[in-house]
C-alpha cells in the first residue's frame, strides 16, 4: 500500500491562521515521491500558502493530470476534494468544474509533460478562457514518471542522463502564456520558497488564470551535468527579476518597501501585490515589453524568475474578462440553483412548442 | 461468416396499395443552398395542418452548396412514418441527377421537371407520366435577382404540387405568415410564387392527381419535431446547467436548440444572469473533461457528439466510469468507419458506446425510435447517470435528430424532481465517523459521494488508478479487486432501472424481430404487411444496455429472430449474443447500412426471405446458419 496517512498531533504552541489552523492542518497523504525531489518542496510552499491565506480546506478543490508532479496534490490540503484526471487533461476538468461552482478556489498542479505535450491544447485554450484558477507546473525537463525520456521543455543542447542530446527547441510555458493573453504569469524554482510563497498566494487570490512555472529539478533522471534543469544549473542560471509580495487587505503596505521601487498591484478583493524590481529594467506591467525580456534572457540561457507579468486592471489587463463573465453566469454557484430555476415546467413547454405544432 | 441477407432498397419498385389518397410517397431533388428546404417544409407541414400523418426526410451532402439534396415526403394515412422503399412522384429539379432520379420512379408514377430547358429523353419511360413545367421561366419573367429567381423557383413547384394534390392553398399562405411574421412583404412574393406555379399545372394537367391530400384528422394533439430538438429540451427540463461540445454533424442542433431553449427560459430578466454555462470546447478530449468535472462538482452536464467524438472520448469516458463520475453523452450517429459520410445516417457506434474505453469498462446506453423519446430518454439519462455514478449515452441517429417526425405532444410532470442519487450533505457529512467513497454500504454496489465546497470530512480524491473501497491509492490486488466486482454489481442494479424492452407479442408467432432505435416505425409498417400476407411476428425494441431480463425472456421464448439495425456489422446481434445467453444460430440480421434511413420494404423482404418457401435464386450468404 503506497498510501501512507500521517499522525496528526498538533502541539498548542504551533501558529495558527486566521481561521485557526496550523500548517499540518494544510498537509496532506505522505509524498511517495523520490528523495530531494523538487515537487516536494512546491508541495510544502503550497501548504505554506494555503496556511498564510487561511483557506477553508473544503473550498479549495484540487486538480491534476498524470505524472510525478500530478500525485503532489494528493499530498497538502486533505481537506480539500482532489481530482487526479487523465494525462494532459486536467484543464478540460477544471473548465467544468469551474463552471459549476465559481466561489470554490481551484489550484491546478502539472507536470512539463503533462503540460507542454500531450496536454498542450487544453493548457493553451484555458488560457484563452481565463480560467479563474491558478496552474502551477512542476517543470523538469523530463517525463519523470516514465523514467527521463526528454520533456518538451527541454533545452537544446541539454543532455539525457543515458546521454544523448536534445536538438529540438523547447516550449516555454511563461512565453506562451503571454503570448495567449494570460492576465499572470510567474516563474520560480522549487528550490526559492522565499521567491514561491507569496506568488503562490498571489496567484490563488488573483480573478483569472495564473500560471507559475516552477523549475523543479528530477533528482533522478534529470540532475546530473550536462542536463540544464538540474539543481546546480538553475541556481547558477536563475534570474529573479520581480519579487512579488502579497498584502492583504487588511494590512497597510509599510515603508519595508523604498518608495518609487515598490509599485502595488490591486486585486479584485482588495489584496495587493507589491512588486519589487530586481531587474531595473524590467516592467512587469507591460506585456509586450516582458515578453521580448524573458526571451532575450531565454536566449542567453538565463531564466527570468518571479511574477514575470500581471495585468494591472484590477490584475486583469484592459478589463479582459474571466471566464465566467463571458458566460454571464449569475454570482452563485450553478451547481446550487434549486431545480425550479431551471425547469420552465409543463406551462412553459406547451409554449416552447408552439412552432412545432 | 456473416449470418445476413444483403438485401437492398429496390429502386423503381411498385407500391402495394391501389387506393392513393394521403397513401404515396414524394420525393424532390434539388441542389443544396437554393433554399429548396423552406418549400419543403412549407409542404410537409402543410400536409401535417392537414390532419394526415407525414413523413418528412431529408438527405443532404457533407457540402455547403452546390451538391445534390433530396427530401421525401411520405404521406401516410395508416401512420407508418418510415420510408416505404418505393417513390410516387419525383420532382426532378437538378438536372445533374435526373437520370437516376427518372430511375427511382415506381411504375404508374409521375415526375415534375423544369421544361424551360425540354428534356424529351426523360419521355424514354412509358410507364411513368412526365409533367413538364416551366419553372424557371416562368420565375424569371415574374421575379428580379439571381438569387430570388432560385429562391422562388423552388417555392414555385412546391405551388405545382400544391395543384397536383389538391393542397389548401389558405393553410400555405397561413405557414407562410407564420414563418415570415417579421418579414411580411416576403408572403407576398411567396404567395405569388407559389400561385404561378399552381395556376400553371391547374391550366394544364388533370388535377388533382389521384395521388392526392384528403383532410383527415390524425393529427391532434401531435407536433412535427426533430430530435435533437426534443432532446435538448429534455436536458432543460431534467435541469442540466452545463453544456460543453466540439461542433460536429449531426449533433451540432442539439447543442444549438439547447442554447435557444435556455436563451429564452433561464437568463435573469433583470440582472441578464444566464442560469446555464454553455462552453464550446477546444475538442472533444475537453467536451467530456468538462462534463466530468462539472459533474463531479454537482452540477448536471452533457455534450453531444457523433462517432469520431465518442472515439475521442474513450479514455475520458473509461475514468468516469472508474472514478464513477455521472456524466451525459449525446452520440447522434452518422455514417462511418472514419469522417465516413458525416451527412448519412446510421446505427453504427453500438459496440464503440457500449464499450468505449480501455480496461473492463461497460457503460450504460439509451436507444431512444423517435424524438418523443429523445425528450423523455434525455430527462432519464441525468436521473441515471446520477443514481448510478456512471456515463450515460443515448443513442441517437441523424435519422432521428435531423429530421422532423410526427410524434404525440411533449408533456412534462411539473412533480418531476431530479434523482440526484446518492449525496451527502453537510449534516449527513457531519454525522459520519470517516467518509468512505467507494464502500457498498446499500449492498446494491452504489456508493455515496460528496460534493467539493460542503465539508472538509467528505474530501476524497477521485482517481483513474487503482483505488481501495474507502478512496485510498491501491495497487493491492485484493483491495483492487473488491472494487471492480462491486462495479459489476452496480451493473446488475443498472439492469433493473433502465429503461424496459418494448415488447408486441400481439402475433402470438414463434418468430420475432429483435430492433432498436430508428428501425422502430418501419419494422412497425412492415409488421402490418406482413400480417396482411398471413405471416405472423413479434416485436421487441431494445431501449437500453445493459439489456434488462424481458431481453433475456423474450429471445428464449422464440425459434426464429431477426436482428434489425443500421450497420454493416451486426453490432446489435454481437452485443445480444455477448451480453445474453441467446443461441447464436437463432440470430438472422437484416442489416441496412446504406446511409439512408431504413425502409419498410427492405424488412418485409428480409422476412419473407427466410419465411415463405422461395422461388427465387437468394442472394443470402451461403456460409450463415
Ligand atoms: C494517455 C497516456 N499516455 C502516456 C502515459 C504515460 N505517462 C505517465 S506520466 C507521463 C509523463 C509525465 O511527465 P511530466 O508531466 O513532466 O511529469 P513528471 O513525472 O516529470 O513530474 C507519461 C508519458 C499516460 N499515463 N497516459
Ligand atoms: S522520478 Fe524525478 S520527478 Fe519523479 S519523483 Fe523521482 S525525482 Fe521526482
Ligand atoms: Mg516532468
Amino acid at each position: 500500500m503506497t498510501f501512507i496517512p500521517k499522525p496528526k498531533i498538533v502541539h498548542p504552541a504551533l501558529p495558527r491562521n486566521a481561521r485557526g489552523l496550523v500548517r499540518r492542518d494544510y498537509e496532506g497523504a505522505l509524498s511517495t515521491l523520490c528523495a530531494g525531489c523538487g515537487h516536494d518542496s512546491v508541495t510544502a510552499a503550497i501548504v505554506e500558502a494555503c496556511w498564510r491565506q487561511s483557506i477553508e480546506p473544503q473550498n479549495l478543490v484540487k486538480l491534476s493530470g498524470i505524472g510525478c508532479s500530478s500525485k503532489t496534490t494528493a499530498y497538502f490540503v486533505s481537506g480539500a476534494h482532489g481530482f487526479n484526471s487523465v494525462h494532459g487533461r486536467m484543464p478540460s476538468i477544471a473548465t467544468g468544474a469551474n463552471a459549476a461552482n465559481r466561489q470554490l478556489t481551484y489550484i491546478g498542479v502539472s507536470g512539463d509533460g503533462d503540460t507542454l505535450s500531450i496536454g498542450l491544447g487544453q493548457f493553451c485554450h484555458a488560457i484563452r478562457r481565463n480560467l479563474d484558477m491558478l496552474y502551477i507546473i512542476e517543470n523538469n525537463g523530463v517525463y519523470g514518471l516514465t523514467k527521463g525520456q526528454f520533456s518538451a521543455s527541454a533545452d537544446i543542447g541539454t543532455r539525457a542522463k543515458k546521454g544523448e542530446t536534445n536538438f529540438q527547441p523547447p516550449i516555454d510555458p511563461a512565453l506562451l502564456a503571454m503570448t495567449l493573453g494570460a492576465s499572470f504569469v510567474a516563474r520560480s524554482f522549487s528550490g526559492d520558497k522565499q521567491q514561491l510563497v507569496p506568488l503562490i498566494e498571489a496567484g490563488l487570490r488573483h480573478r483569472g488564470f495564473a500560471l507559475i512555472d516552477v523549475l523543479s529539478p528530477c533528482v533522478t533522471f534529470n540532475d546530473h551535468e550536462g542536463s540544464t534543469k538540474s539543481y546546480a544549473y538553475t541556481r547558477e542560471h536563475y534570474e529573479p527579476a520581480v519579487q512579488a509580495d502579497f498584502v492583504p487587505p487588511e494590512r497597510e503596505i509599510t515603508a519595508e518597501y523604498g518608495a518609487g521601487e515598490a509599485l502595488a498591484v490591486a486585486m479584485h478583493d482588495g489584496s495587493r501585490i507589491v512588486l519589487r524590481k530586481l531587474d531595473a529594467g524590467y516592467d512587469p506591467t507591460d506585456r509586450a515589453a516582458a515578453q521580448a525580456r524573458v526571451q532575450e534572457r531565454l536566449m542567453s540561457g538565463e531564466y527570468l524568475t518571479g511574477l514575470l507579468y500581471v495585468g494591472t486592471d484590477g490584475g486583469v489587463e484592459g478589463g479582459r474578462k474571466e471566464f465566467h463573465q463571458v458566460n454571464g453566469t449569475p454570482e452563485e454557484p450553478l451547481n446550487s440553483l434549486p431545480y425550479e430555476a431551471l425547469s420552465p415546467g409543463s406551462g412553459g413547454l406547451a409554449k416552447l412548442l408552439a412552432r412545432y405544432r | 461468416m456473416r449470418a445476413h441477407a444483403a438485401f437492398r432498397d429496390a429502386p423503381g419498385r411498385t407500391n402495394v396499395t391501389t387506393n392513393r389518397i394521403n397513401d404515396f410517397t414524394i420525393k424532390i431533388a434539388t441542389v443544396n443552398g437554393t433554399g429548396s428546404a423552406s418549400a419543403n417544409t412549407l409542404l410537409m407541414k402543410s400536409i401535417f395542418r392537414s390532419g394526415i400523418p407525414v413523413m418528412g426526410k431529408n438527405y443532404f451532402p457533407s457540402n455547403i452548396q452546390g451538391l445534390p439534396t433530396w427530401y421525401e415526403i411520405r404521406v401516410a394515412r395508416d401512420g407508418h412514418v418510415a420510408r416505404s422503399g418505393a417513390v410516387d412522384l419525383m420532382v426532378a429539379m437538378n438536372a445533374e441527377t435526373y437520370s437516376r432520379d427518372v430511375k427511382e420512379v415506381a411504375p404508374g408514377g409521375y415526375l415534375v421537371y423544369d421544361s424551360t430547358w425540354p428534356r424529351p429523353a426523360l419521355l424514354g419511360r412509358s410507364d411513368i407520366t412526365v409533367l413538364g413545367v416551366p419553372l424557371a421561366r416562368m420565375c424569371n419573367e415574374s421575379f428580379n435577382g439571381v438569387r430570388t429567381r432560385i429562391l422562388m423557383k423552388n417555392i414555385c413547384y412546391a405551388g405545382v404540387l400544391a395543384a397536383l394534390l389538391d393542397l389548401d392553398l389558405e393553410r400555405i399562405r397561413e405557414l407562410l405568415a407564420q414563418t415570415y411574421a417579421k418579414k411580411p412583404q416576403l408572403v407576398d412574393s411567396n404567395m405569388k410564387a407559389i400561385g404561378l406555379g399552381y395556376d400553371y399545372a391547374r391550366q394544364n394537367f388533370p388535377c388533382p392527381l389521384p395521388l392526392k391530400v384528403e383532410k383527415m384528422d390524425r393529427t391532434a394533439g401531435h407536433i412535427m419535431i426533430d430530435g435533437n430538438t426534443a432532446a435538448a429540451l429534455g436536458c432543460v427540463f431534467a435541469g442540466a446547467t452545463v453544456a460543453a461540445w466540439y461542433p460536429i454533424t449531426p449533433s451540432t442542433s442539439l447543442m444549438d436548440a439547447f442554447k435557444g431553449f435556455c436563451d429564452r427560459t433561464r437568463v435573469d430578466p433583470q440582472t441578464g444572469a444566464k442560469r446555464f454555462a454553455f462552453i464550446q470546447a477546444e475538442d472533444e478530449l475537453a467536451a467530456i473533461g468538462m462534463v466530468i468535472g462539472a459533474s463531479w462538482n454537482g452540477c448536471r452536464a452533457f455534450t453531444a457528439t457523433s462517432g469520431p467524438g465518442i472515439s475521442l472520448m474513450n479514455e475520458f469516458l473509461g475514468l468516469a466510469y472508474y472514478a464513477e463520475i455521472p456524466s451525459v453523452v449525446f452520440d447522434i450517429q452518422r455514417v462511418g468507419p472514419s469522417t465516413g459520410m458525416p451527412t448519412r445516417t446510421q446505427q453504427c457506434d453500438l459496440m464503440e458506446c457500449a464499450y468505449a474505453s480501455h480496461g473492463d469498462t461497460r457503460h450504460v446506453c439509451l436507444y431512444p425510435a423517435n424524438p418523443e423519446e429523445c425528450f423523455y430518454m434525455a430527462a432519464q439519462a441525468f436521473d441515471l447517470a446520477e443514481r448510478l455514478q456512471t456515463p450515460v449515452m443515448v443513442l441517437s441517429d441523424l435519422d432521428i435528430g435531423m429530421n422532423d417526425w410526427m410524434c404525440r405532444e411533449l408533456k412534462w410532470d411539473d412533480a418531476y424532481r431530479p434523482d440526484r442519487g446518492k449525496i451527502l450533505d453537510k449534516a449527513q457529512i457531519e454525522k459520519l465517523e470517516k467518509f468512505q467513497r467507494y464502500l457498498d454500504k446499500d449492498g446494491d454496489g452504489i456508493p455515496y459521494r460528496t460534493l467539493p465546497g460542503v465539508h472538509p470530512k467528505g474530501a476524497w480524491f477521485a482517481r483513474g488508478s487503482g483505488h481501495s473501497q474507502y478512496g485510498t491509492y491501491t495497487e493491492d490486488s485484493t483491495e483492487y479487486q473488491i472494487v471492480l466486482d462491486r462495479l459489476l454489481k452496480k451493473w446488475e442494479t443498472a439492469k433493473k432501472l433502465v429503461p424496459r424492452a418494448i415488447i408486441d407479442a400481439t402475433a402470438g408467432a414463434d418468430i420475432g424481430i429483435v430492433s432498436l432505435g430508428s428501425c422502430d416505425s418501419a419494422i412497425h409498417e412492415a409488421l402490418a404487411i406482413l400480417k396482411a400476407r398471413g405471416v405472423g411476428v413479434n416485436y421487441m425494441r431494445v431501449r437500453a444496455f445493459p439489456f434488462s431480463e424481458d431481453v433475456e425472456r423474450f429471445l428464449a421464448a422464440h425459434r426464429l429472430l431477426f436482428v434489425v439495425e443500421q450497420n454493416r456489422d451486426a453490432q446489435f446481434r454481437s452485443l445480444l449474443t455477448l451480453e445474453t445467453a441467446v443461441e447464436k444460430s437463432k440470430l438472422r440480421s437484416l442489416l441496412h447500412y446504406s446511409g439512408l434511413p431504413i425502409s419498410s420494404s427492405f424488412i418485409v423482404d428480409g422476412v419473407l426471405a427466410e419465411v415463405l418457401p422461395k422461388p427465387l435464386p437468394q442472394q443470402k450468404d451461403a456460409a450463415s446458419a
